[in-house]
């Protein structure tokens, strides 16, 4: 098997990866970035590494070009047999990560709600649709309904215009009067940010509805359209894509796995960014959703942490809590009405794993019941689309982390040197 | 322009830009969908970023590939649920 060791381990290469990457390299110890993803950028800044859309991330990508940083991709962390040793599969085998110190940066993903129709064909994520954009996707001409909550849904609506798509609305779960109050809630940094991506031009014909959200996708082996619905009127939109997706949720896999204490759904970090776990520290989204310069400064803290270097660290503190102040207005603003918990109908399918429907689960009243009689959560996902789900329609945590944290290919594990993973 | 490579899908050949993923040949090769379901409902990605296991393929014959996350070769061959 393939061993690699180094004095900083980064998982994740988003901004907060790239940020402690750079940031830690300056001390001239051994720092290697090891990402699922094929190149680097995390979600936010996927497949730019040639084409940066920003300024911000073209010198971020710089930085990490002209750092002494190994950077392995396309690898999966799935399990941890000894402390300081990491195993990650990648498309031809295990390799064996071990480390003195480790920095987790493993952002955040898309919350999916469940209604009638999401899981035909044609159905995605917002951000999801433009990552398989970016992947190559054809969308010239397509007609679009983006739709569910969050900034990201109109940095969405337009790229995918840019790229020829006919985006036919923009539907925000959240009031207009909690998007005003955000919107002059807004830090200056944030605003040139906005500017940047120039999205009122490019989004100046699109209409943007508030309050306003999907309650059923039709089709039969692929959408076609989609019932929306605003106060009383509910009408329908004949559509080739519904990009919806309901803000981010941290992922915490890695770090509950490792034994990292986790507090409301973001895994807790001190001063320095240190986890509840010595040499453990924790950077960007998976601390709490909070943006693209919350993950930087919390990346280059990390990255200073890790490598001894207080003295720098401490600088950032305040940039951090300013950073600090705009994500806590963006989860105010994007926090979902509860209306949303009636979108579901019985027969409405919540584990897209193993196709577990409503009605199912509503006859338990605690995760692990359900599970054992459903098998909700148990599929090759592991929860991570309909936990979150879950958690916001019936209340349930789910908690319980265990290896391997993805599924793994039987020879992955046959691969292992240790065997107490698979207890 | 970047250089196109071939790869076949479900014994189709396609040809992609290079550094495409292996959805994106999935989508171009008209592929009704990705996966069947426990229940038999057709699937395709939803997240788009290797998370939700929607675009899950057979690739070079390794089942439950991630065509989200990974990168055409030339060649491959790639195979969607009937």
């Amino acid at each position: 098997m393939n061993n690699q060791h180094s004095d900083i381990l980064i998982i994740g290469a988003g901004p907060a990866g790239l940020a402690a990457a750079v940031t830690a390299a300056n001390s001239s110890q051994r720092v290697t970035i090891v990402d699922d993803n094929p190149t680097r950028g995390g979600q936010i800044w996927r497949g730019e590494q040639t084409h940066p859309s920003t300024p911000e991330a073209a010198e971020w990508f710089s930085k990490a070009e002209a750092a002494e940083v190994n950077f392995t991709s396309g690898a999966r962390v799935f399990a941890n047999p000894a402390p300081g040793l990491l195993l990650a599969e990648t498309f031809d085998g295990v390799r064996e990560l071990s480390y003195d110190k480790l920095i987790l940066a493993t952002g955040a993903r898309e919350r999916f709600l469940p209604f009638p129709g999401w899981t035909l064909p044609g159905v995605t994520g917002a951000g999801g649709l433009q990552a398989l954009v970016k992947s190559g996707l054809p969308i010239k001409g397509r007609r679009v309904v983006v739709a569910g909550s969050g900034p990201l849904l109109m940095a969405v609506a337009a790229y995918l215009k840019k790229k020829g798509a006919e985006i036919l609305l923009i539907a925000e779960q959240a009031p207009l009067s909690r998007l005003l109050r955000f919107s002059f809630g807004l830090f200056g940094e944030f605003k040139k940010a906005l500017q940047a991506l120039d999205l009122k031009s490019e989004l100046a014909a699109v209409p943007l509805l508030t309050g306003c959200w999907p309650v059923a996708a039709h089709g039969s082996d692929r959408l076609t359209s989609v019932t929306l619905r605003r106060g009383r009127r509910a009408w329908n939109v004949e559509c080739d894509y519904l990009a919806c997706g309901f803000h981010l949720v941290p992922n915490l896999e890695l770090a509950a796995l490792l034994g990292c204490e986790i507090v409301n759904g973001c895994v807790r970090v001190g001063d320095d960014q240190q986890t509840s776990v010595k040499d453990i520290y924790c950077a960007g989204e998976a601390t709490g959703i909070g943006g693209l310069d919350l993950s930087l400064v919390e990346g280059r803290i990390a990255g200073f942490a890790a490598t001894g270097n207080h003295r720098e660290a401490e600088k950032l503190f305040a940039a951090r809590r300013r950073a600090q102040r705009f994500s806590d207005l963006l989860n105010q603003t994007f926090a979902l009405r509860d209306e949303l918990k009636t979108l579901p109908q019985s027969d409405t399918i919540i584990c897209r794993c193993e196709d577990v429907t409503f009605e199912r689960l509503q006859q338990h009243n605690e995760w692990r019941a359900a599970k054992l009689h459903t098998r909700c959560g148990m599929g090759p996902c592991q929860g991570r689309v309909c936990g979150a789900a879950v958690e916001f329609l019936l209340g349930w945590k789910h908690e319980s982390v265990r290896p391997p944290v993805f599924p793994v290919r039987l020879a992955s594990l046959a691969a292992t040197t240790q065997n107490q993973m698979i207890s | 322009m970047p250089e196109c490579l071939t790869v076949m899908v479900n014994g189709r050949r396609v040809s992609v830009p290079e550094g495409s993923m292996v959805s994106t040949a999935v989508f171009l090769s008209g592929a009704p969908h990705f996966r069947r379901s426990v229940t038999g409902e057709a699937r395709a990605p939803l997240c788009g970023m290797g998370i939700c296991y929607e675009c899950r393929v057979t690739i070079d014959g390794q089942a439950h590939a991630r065509s989200c996350q990974i990168v055409c070769r030339e060649g491959m061959d790639v195979r969607t649920d009937e």
